[in-house]
């Protein structure tokens, strides 16, 4: 039984990882993609609707990937999770019909028409289409984060006596408190990511010297977009999620903050260490005394439960995994302000373009991003272990019963030689998209 | 309200499959028929503008169906486990196959891409026909063994074949050669509606020998038919039941006749809209009237132990499905114009359209 549940989770762990790189980018990048036809609504200088129509090229590139690694998402839940399906499908299935119904369909048809028909209808439809593509991108995202959101924090159910949950009222769906932090905070990390991969864009072609008119743009904007995006991810939205943490599920605010030891006069917080699980403390740590106390409750000597306030079989199955997911994220999410920040100082003093430093270490930092994105989902899934829904259903609870780990490890290795293949595939055209770079073709 | 969302999913389920149907026959057309570079190059095209949009219907058939029937949903995915992940797996490379093809020039790179499409085209139309073949025969719910129920009646799991390939054993796998000949009849309907496709949206050099491809693949199909209808009494004797005690049902299989007969007389038919329509209604009619003859059923149990899957016995609560009615008409209205938005959009003859962005 523990085999079989290690590569289900492992499977849908791998396949949903990959799949997180492509939305990601897709929901930041709509964003930019508005502002970039905007501004050349308003100004009628020809470079920005190219910049527009070049990271459409690439948005579309991602989109694609994010379809075909987006469907065995859906599938998943029935394949490998059916228990889970068939007990909470009443409710869940609600949200992820929604995505499917409104935002997925807006996205890909309009994209379809962003892509083919600026000639067709004009620049102000045009833009409207481009509009229509970030508003159901970031839809989408508001469905899925009100799915995860309910599996975080359950609301408006009852459970049946066989077990199962139906939904008795819809709209807690949408009011549910987790979701707004937590969809904020997810949308702002997107914009962190295609800011980052615009700005590195932008410092390839300057250090490069090709494209260079072009490459100031992409880097200025990135910029811009970046350091806002990076600010707004870590406040106030990290800091509400972190409050709601603290809140619905305080066993987890004390696994991820590396807390295993109640301190009756108010908690550390934790910069470095190693969780050593076996005698329950972080090794070669280095923490600021009663900060966490004063962040999550704006009081000092606010105690906060540790590890040892909890039974073992209430707390993340993985503890360490789920530390360092989130120092990772906050760790990463620091540095992002930094470097942003000074950028926009030199962009400010009109010296960014000529500090080669600063702009490679801009071109090399574009991984990061996806990384603590990466991370930041599995903070809020690591840390809702050992359950599905959150103090409802275990993740034991929720497997197919009749597939077997054989089976289930087959597929799990088809799907990494088969996502190995579509992600060589794809940094080759996004590859080949950036070295055309937006200059129009002359016919 | 239950026969409201099965009749609303079956609906979305079959437009996927007059859509997303049309570029799987173009890619199966494409694998044997087209043997000139401009040929390939503007079938793949025909394909290629729309699969991914054609694709959400899919997910949106997914997301109901999820939403209104869980146990159904989490009986079947997790029953027919490895050939629907091999279905996704055969989804990805249709797609890379579509999307890589025009970014590079030289050959070698365009055959490769040519061979994933047409080869996952064929495969994905084989088993969506094998799937629907499962569906009618009914599985071995609860996987009983001499009386004995390995898991609960709604669960059970499906090898992809068994030694025998006999649907009337008392284990099936997923392939027999009861649901092989569904199988095939899904790959010539497609193949058909691919050609239609392909004469209608192109101008390809092969447009006037795919017609008569259309007249060969018909026959094909019309005995195909029959075999299945004689077998499908020997598979399971009651298969035509509902047809005898619900005579309107038989709407269904007469709408599968028309498009059949009409498409006989393909080289006739002067409006390439028409002869679409046609195998539009064999899709539609197919899809139908398999549904309709085990109907409220949706997953017959072969074995005495356990009960079939019903509508009702795997739906979701009442207020669940009252609530998704409101917003899945309003969503459904959606659907509907953005599909017609685009089409028209990307209306004509697409041979000189923009394509590998």
């Amino acid at each position: 039984m523990e085999d079989m549940i290690f590569y289900d989770r492992l499977q849908f762990a791998f396949t949903i990882t990959f799949h997180y790189i492509f939305p990601q980018l897709t929901m930041g990048l709509s964003l930019m993609i508005v502002y970039f036809k905007w501004k050349f609504l308003r100004t009628q200088i020809e470079k920005y609707n190219n910049a527009a129509k070049f990271f459409m090229k690439i948005f579309a590139i991602n989109f694609t990937m994010g379809v075909v690694t987006g469907i065995p998402m859906e599938f998943q839940f029935g394949t490998n999770w059916a228990k889970f399906s068939e007990l909470t499908g009443g409710i869940i299935g609600q949200t992820l019909a929604m995505e499917g119904m409104f935002s997925f369909f807006l996205e890909s048809s309009f994209l379809a028409l962003f892509i083919f028909g600026e000639k067709l209808m004009g620049q102000k439809l045009h833009f409207l289409t481009g509009f229509l593509v970030f508003l159901g991108s970031w839809a989408s995202g508001w469905f899925i984060l009100a799915t995860n959101a309910w599996m975080q924090h359950p609301v408006g159910y009852e459970i049946l006596e066989n077990g199962k949950f139906v939904l008795n009222n819809f709209s807690d769906l949408f009011t549910n408190p987790w979701l707004l932090p937590a969809f904020l905070h997810n949308q702002m990390a997107s914009v962190v990511t295609s800011a980052f991969v615009m700005a590195s864009i932008g410092a390839f072609y300057i250090l490069r010297d090709k494209h260079s008119e072009y490459g100031r743009l992409f880097l200025k904007t990135g910029v811009v977009f970046g350091l806002i995006s990076s600010v707004l991810v870590a406040f106030p939205t990290g800091d509400w999620n972190a409050k709601n943490v603290a809140k619905y599920q305080p066993g987890t605010f004390a696994a991820m903050e590396g807390i295993f030891e109640t301190e009756e006069a108010g908690a550390e917080i934790v910069l470095i260490g190693q969780p050593n699980m076996v005698e329950k403390k972080l090794d070669n740590k280095i923490a600021v005394p009663n900060i966490l106390s004063f962040l999550t409750y704006q009081e000092w000597h606010k105690q906060i439960p540790g590890m040892d306030q909890f039974d073992e079989d209430e707390l993340p199955d993985n503890i360490p995994a789920l530390y360092y997911s989130y120092h990772i994220m906050v760790g990463l999410g620091t540095i992002f302000i930094g470097v942003m920040a000074l950028a926009l100082f030199f962009l400010w003093k009109d010296k960014l373009y000529n500090i080669k430093p600063l702009l490679w270490t801009i071109m090399f930092l574009v991984p990061f991003p996806y990384i603590a994105n990466i991370t930041g989902w599995y903070t809020a899934e690591l840390g809702r272990q050992p359950y599905l829904v959150y103090g409802l259903l275990r993740t034991s609870e929720g497997v197919s019963p009749n597939v077997s780990s054989g089976n289930t490890l087959f597929t799990l290795l088809g799907f990494v030689g088969l996502y190995m293949l579509l992600g060589l595939l794809f940094l080759i055209l996004v590859g080949k998209t950036i070295n055309q770079g937006p200059t129009p073709k002359s016919h | 309200m239950e026969i409201f969302w099965y009749s609303a999913v079956g609906l979305v389920l079959t437009i996927f499959f007059i859509l997303d149907g049309y570029d799987f026959g173009a890619g199966i057309i494409h694998l044997f028929f087209a043997k000139k570079e401009k040929d390939k190059e503007v079938i793949t095209k025909s394909a290629g503008l729309f699969w991914d949009s054609n694709e959400v219907w899919l997910v949106a058939a997914g997301g109901m169906l999820f939403m209104a029937f869980p146990t159904f949903y989490a009986s079947v995915f997790s029953g027919f486990y490895l050939p629907l992940i091999i279905v996704l797996w055969l989804i990805v490379f249709r797609a890379i196959g579509l999307e890589f093809r025009g970014q590079f020039k030289f050959q070698m790179w365009k055959d490769i891409w040519d061979k994933s499409f047409g080869v996952s085209s064929l495969l994905l139309a084989l088993f969506f026909g094998i799937a629907l073949g499962n569906i009618v025969r009914g599985v071995n719910l609860g996987s009983v063994e001499n009386g004995v129920s390995a898991h609960e009646g709604h669960y059970f799991f499906l090898p992809l074949w068994n030694s025998s390939f006999s649907p009337l054993s008392d284990h099936p796998g997923v392939i027999d050669w009861f649901t092989i000949i569904i199988g095939l009849i899904a790959v010539v309907t497609l193949a058909i509606h691919g050609a239609n496709w392909i004469i209608l949206k192109t101008n390809s050099s092969i447009n006037n020998k795919l017609k008569g491809v259309i007249f060969k693949l018909n026959i094909v199909l019309a005995a195909l038919t029959i075999i299945s209808l004689i077998v499908w009494q020997w598979v399971n004797p009651n298969a035509l039941d509902n047809f005898i005690h619900k005579p309107y049902l038989l709407v269904f299989p007469i709408i599968y006749l028309a498009g059949l007969i009409g498409l006989f007389f393909r080289k006739k038919i002067k409006k390439d809209a028409h002869a679409f329509m046609l195998s539009t209604l064999i899709i539609m009619g197919g899809i139908s009237s398999s549904l309709a003859s085990i109907f409220p059923v949706i997953l017959p149990s072969i074995n005495d132990v356990h009960e079939h899957l019903t509508i009702y016995n795997t739906s979701a609560s009442e207020y669940g499905l009252s609530v998704a009615l409101i917003w899945g008409i309003i969503g459904f209205i959606l659907l509907v114009i953005y599909a017609i938005v685009q089409k028209r959009l990307l209306g004509g003859k697409i041979d000189d359209m923009d394509y590998g962005h």
